[in-house]
């Protein structure tokens, strides 16, 4: 083992919006010397999908910043979600925000280690081909062995 | 070209890629040089000054002009 500081991280959700906390503090940690491992579970597993269809949702959400009111049963309407998630991308890249694929990838070059976890992809009847090359399967001992020499652990 | 061996133009893009590419160029360059970084993003100015304290590549330099940020970092 190294003498860097280590990173862990779970992430346990599969928005758009809860996508960047990970990639953008594993790549950042990389970039500043740090081992870092990101452990992915339930829907966190969406962020290693190959082809990455996140999507961010008004619903549940009222902090999230709107052009206008839109009242919650509009908001539940069919593509409602769609439209949230396009507008959310066309604002991201006007400003000049990383994608979560490019974050993902800076991440992959930067030695951040993936692991998915196995329990989850069973669950939801997943296969290792849906993934990303280059991750780890493995289960919460596989998660410990790392965490429990990190210096900052952080559950996302 | 007299006082930085490499520039970077970070400018358009936000948190963590300024950083992120700063890092990457450092990477392609020998101790000693020096790389001039441009960015638009307002908090380069802190999290440079962070990036230079934790990974020992020094400083030089951090200025404001016309709504751009300029950084000198000489690589450890």
């Amino acid at each position: 083992m190294s003498d860097a500081k280590k990173l862990a991280i779970i992430a346990t959700k599969g928005t758009l919006d809860w996508a960047y906390p990970p990639f953008i503090l594993a790549s950042t940690a990389s970039a500043l010397g740090y081992d870092t491992q990101i452990f992915f579970t339930f829907y966190g597993l969406q962020l290693l999908k190959k082809k990455l269809c996140l999507q961010v949702s008004p619903l549940g959400n009222p902090a999230m910043p709107m052009p206008m009111p839109v009242p919650v049963l509009i908001q539940a309407l069919p593509g409602m979600q769609a439209i949230m998630t396009s507008m959310m991308k066309a604002k991201m890249k006007k400003k000049g925000v990383a994608s979560v694929d490019e974050l993902r990838q800076l991440c992959i070059e930067a030695e951040v280690k993936l692991v998915a976890c196995q329990m989850t992809v069973d669950l939801f009847d997943f296969k290792h081909s849906d993934f990303i090359d280059g991750i780890e399967f493995g289960g919460a001992a596989t998660f410990f062995e790392f965490a429990g020499q990190s210096d900052i652990c952080l559950y996302i | 070209m007299a006082d930085f061996d490499k520039e970077l133009d970070a400018s358009g893009l936000n948190c963590p890629l300024p950083i992120l590419r700063a890092k990457k160029t450092l990477n392609d360059m020998t101790s000693g040089q020096v790389l001039r970084i441009i960015a638009t993003d307002p908090g380069s100015v802190k999290d440079f000054d962070a990036f230079a304290k934790q990974t020992g590549n020094e400083l030089l330099n951090s200025t404001e002009e016309g709504g751009k940020y300029y950084f000198l970092i000489k690589k450890k």
